[in-house]
């Protein structure tokens, strides 16, 4: 079971009598608890079953502008009392740092929304392997498909985040986890790909048929790929890969980065950085959302930010330490975003892949080719060729390339958008691009 | 050596009774306990930007029959946890009727001390070499915008128990030191990183004032950077530097070899053992007995002590990284290549010190036979698709090469492969093979664990690099 609110908050409480004990001026602390259990099936059997229960610590002590952190998964009183005095040991030689300092007491939550983020039903292991069953019978069906691995977590957890201002608080989060990787064959060809849902309720994940039939498509649709040529081109990436530029996005406009000065977006404050067709929305409240939050991870309220209004950027992502450096306020966004999306754009998915006569649709990158610093972009990917608005056929051992800032600038959107993950893009297209083939 | 029953109500004799009851009709498992402390201090934007201390304490227990893993962990090492976890592993393999494994190879060689990096250096120390480093790059040039240098330790306490009450332990220490630099110049910004490390301490690695070439070797690759243009596209000539350059193999080769993917018949590799599968020449071995080498272990996760394994012999594919679990399956034996990040995660085949071993040719004959590629020198990260065997990585230090000569540095680029033919595309193979500094961590499944790459410079006939310039 779950640990309750109450033990939480006992344990937060005596940590930071303990520090104040110790000389510490101010503390922060974090008390969490999470049990998973997940079911693996592989080829229609019984893989693996494994089950975790974790506690974890973590304190910030401060002495006045200094400040140093301890944490730890053993959470016995000896134990904390002796890691407490450690972590105010080192506070003490450790330098002082003039942007150190707790939260601003007025921007802390007061009062918590219920944003339905935590589902109490149990799924008994058998009704997983009955889901599995179900799923793994779905991706088989197709012949070409000759391997399958399916998966089934179901996570609860709870929190405190304490503070020695006198700030409290946490909750209970939930989530359900059902996913399918298939592997199909032909003569030519072997080919992975996989399909997931992932929603706080179980009610609301998708039927095992559903999850199974759209795995076994994105795989079977990938066999006997071809290498095109090395050409600019339109590239069209699908909702999954799309929302990965919206998380380059965030992490440039991160206070951390902003304040270092190794952004690309580094005084771009009010200044057009997308085409003035884009709006980038964060949103910690949307009910059952993925990425909702009351508070962020220093107790600052989080509330709905405009990050780009028609292409123009308004907000950055700021924490504490980091706003002080700036000289602006915290947003609530320590930890970084929340429902992080773009809104929907005008054409519909047809449109947009009809707006060129020939284009390429990718469903997979590979690689960590995003250099925040320069903007340079450049990865390995997988994916289609696209004729008149056609799917033609597969390619891979490709890349596309470009830099983000000419790239945000030529992105057209469809009005296909879905909250399926935390972060959430329609489906996306980048005029220009350089691909690399043959 | 940490006394996992010391301060528990679990006492050593009830621990060995719990294990060999619940393994007795399994074909494998173990009790795994874990003591780690890790320190992460970093320097950043001039300041002390966090110093970080962490003690992490727990057990794993599994069980295995058949091809069916149980598996159970807990941070909280008592009788009533290890009994819980038990029967969670009893409910999943309710009617099985194995027979538990005892053989376990033995080995006394160690590969490296059990000194606590941690305690060893004093936090004032590590603080003074952070400073150093930080005034000693801005006082170089006016360019250099932003530093940042950190230490990482880490000191792990291991042991497994086996059914019938076998124990096997290992202390493991592992650091880091890492530099990053940012030069600004005619309004470009580029950045450089290097670092070093292994399983010693930290002054081990800093005699001499070594942290000086660390900072050197960063500011060079960032100046390189501030120079570059943009990189071509398309397919070409590649020659690879020695040392790091080797997560070509580790991404390329070594993933699609580890023994679980080639069981599940999910690699592009599972039918080729025995096949020539690489140039004659190219040998690949994985090596966990180098001493203290960042991916250098005693005994693996499982009490395996490790090994150095042939995986490719003179183009041959000759072996499998194989766990305990995957080499029963395969009617083999473990290679000492299980391995898991922490008591969290179950146990899976992985890479240590992975290297292709040295040929014959120099570097210079075969930027000399080039007339247009390019000449890669340093990368950051790597990523494989196993079932297609589609790989990348990607450049942070490359230039052109022009009939023959090394021309402009290039900015950073994608090279994009396949990983079953692009060792037949190997035409050279250098005479200086070289270990990369210590920095390497491999991630598969979720977890991450410490491993090393080696190898000469090599000639690639054809590989599609992902720049901008057509």
């Amino acid at each position: 079971m779950i640990k309750d609110q109450d033990f939480l908050k006992a344990k937060a409480a005596h940590c930071l009598d303990v520090a104040k004990k110790f000389g510490a001026s101010d503390a922060s602390v974090t008390i969490g608890h999470s049990v998973s259990e997940t079911v693996n099936f592989r080829n229609k059997n019984l893989d693996e079953s494994n089950r975790s229960d974790g506690l974890a610590f973590s304190i910030d002590t401060y002495i006045g502008k200094k400040k140093s952190s301890i944490s730890s998964s053993n959470l016995l009183d000896e134990n904390l009392s002796i890691l407490i005095e450690k972590c105010y040991e080192t506070t003490k030689i450790t330098p002082e740092d003039e942007f150190n300092s707790l939260p601003n007491k007025n921007l802390l939550v007061e009062s918590l929304k219920d944003l339905n983020i935590y589902d109490k039903t149990h799924i008994e292991n058998d009704k997983k392997i009955h889901y599995l069953k179900e799923l793994e019978n779905s991706v088989s069906e197709n012949k070409k498909i000759i391997n399958t691995e399916s998966s089934f977590t179901e996570k609860k957890s709870n929190f405190i985040l304490a503070n020695s201002d006198g700030f409290c608080s946490g909750y209970k989060t939930s989530s359900f986890t059902t996913s399918c990787v298939a592997v199909a064959k032909d003569e030519k060809s072997m080919e992975r790909d996989y399909e997931y849902s992932s929603k706080r309720y179980f009610d609301d994940i998708k039927d095992p048929q559903t999850l199974g039939k759209l795995a076994s498509n994105h795989t079977i649709r990938k066999l006997s790929p071809k290498k095109i040529g090395s050409e600019k081109l339109s590239v069209v990436f699908d909702k999954r890969i799309a929302k990965g530029m919206l998380g380059a996005f965030a992490s440039a406009i991160s206070s951390s980065a902003i304040a270092r000065g190794t952004s690309f977006l580094k005084d771009q404050i009010n200044e057009q950085i997308f085409s003035d067709s884009i709006n980038i929305i964060d949103k910690p409240d949307i009910i059952k959302g993925l990425g909702s939050k009351n508070f962020d991870s220093e107790g600052v309220k989080s509330e709905a930010l405009i990050l780009v209004n028609e292409g123009v950027l308004k907000n950055y992502l700021i924490d504490t330490y980091n706003g002080r450096k700036l000289k602006l306020q915290s947003n609530g966004r320590s930890g970084g975003t929340t429902n992080l999306y773009f809104e929907n754009g005008k054409q519909t998915y047809d449109e947009l892949l009809k707006t060129n006569s020939r284009c390429i649709y990718i469903t997979e990158t590979i690689g960590h080719g995003s250099n925040l610093v320069t903007g340079d972009y450049s990865v390995g990917a997988t994916g289609f060729l696209v004729e008149g608005g056609e799917f033609k056929y597969p390619i891979n051992e490709i890349t596309i390339a470009g830099n983000f800032k000419d790239m945000f600038k030529n992105i057209f959107l469809a009005n296909d958008l879905e909250f399926e993950y935390s972060t959430n893009s329609p489906t996306m297209m980048i005029e220009g691009m350089t691909v690399a083939g043959k | 050596m940490s006394n996992f029953f010391d301060k528990s109500d679990l006492v050593r004799k009830d621990a060995e009774n719990i294990v060999s009851d619940t393994l007795k009709n399994c074909d494998d498992g173990e009790l795994y306990l874990e003591d780690s402390k890790s320190e992460s201090i970093i320097l950043d934007d001039n300041k002390i930007k966090s110093s970080n201390y962490s003690s992490d304490l727990g057990f794993g227990f599994r069980a295995v029959s058949d091809e069916v893993v149980a598996y159970s962990y807990s941070n909280e090492i008592s009788k009533d946890s290890l009994k819980s976890s038990a029967e969670n592993l009893q409910s999943t393999l309710k009617s099985i009727t194995g027979t538990y494994n005892n053989e376990i190879p033995k080995s006394n060689k160690k590969f490296y001390s059990d000194v606590n990096p941690i305690e060893q250096k004093t936090l004032n120390s590590k603080l003074e070499v952070l400073n150093k480093v930080n005034d000693y790059l801005r006082k170089k040039d006016g360019a250099v915008k932003q530093v940042t240098a950190n230490f990482l330790g880490e000191h792990k306490s291991i042991e497994i128990i086996r059914s019938g009450g076998e124990a096997i332990t290992d202390i493991r220490p592992l650091i880091r030191f890492n530099v990053s630099v940012m030069l600004e110049k005619n309004g470009r910004k580029e950045t450089g990183v290097y670092g070093i490390g292994g399983r010693q301490s930290y002054d081990d690695y800093l005699q001499n004032d070594n942290w000086k070439s660390v900072c050197e070797e960063a500011f060079r690759i960032a100046s390189v950077n501030l120079e570059s243009k943009p990189a071509p596209a398309g397919e070409m000539k590649v020659v690879l530097g020695p040392g790091w350059p080797a997560i070509l193999i580790h991404e390329a080769i070594g993933h699609g070899l580890e023994g679980d993917f080639n069981r599940k018949k999910t690699s592009a590799f599972h039918n080729l053992m025995g096949q020539k599968v690489a140039s004659e020449g190219v040998t690949i071995v994985d090596d966990g007995t180098i001493d203290n080498r960042r991916g250098s272990l005693t005994v693996d996760d499982e009490g395996t002590p490790t090994e150095r394994t042939v995986l490719i012999e003179n183009g041959i594919l000759k072996n499998f990284m194989q766990d305990r679990l995957n080499a029963r399956l395969m009617n083999t034996r473990s290679t000492g290549s299980g391995r898991r990040e922490n008591y969290r995660h179950v146990v899976l085949p992985r890479m240590r010190n992975t290297m292709m071993l040295s040929g014959k040719q120099t570097q210079d004959e075969m930027i000399k036979s080039v007339d247009k590629g390019i000449f890669a020198v340093s990368f950051g990260g790597g990523q494989v698709d196993i079932t297609s065997g589609k790989f990348v990585f990607n450049c942070t230090e490359a230039y052109e090469i022009v009939n023959g000569k090394i021309g402009s540095p290039i900015k950073g680029a994608t090279l994009i492969g396949d990983g079953p033919s692009i060792l037949k595309e190997v035409s050279m193979v250098g005479n200086d093979m070289m270990l990369d500094p210590g920095i390497g961590t491999c991630g598969k499944a979720g977890q991450g664990v410490p491993v090393g790459v080696a190898q000469p410079s090599i000639l690639i006939d054809k590989m599609t690099v992902g720049g901008t310039k057509l």
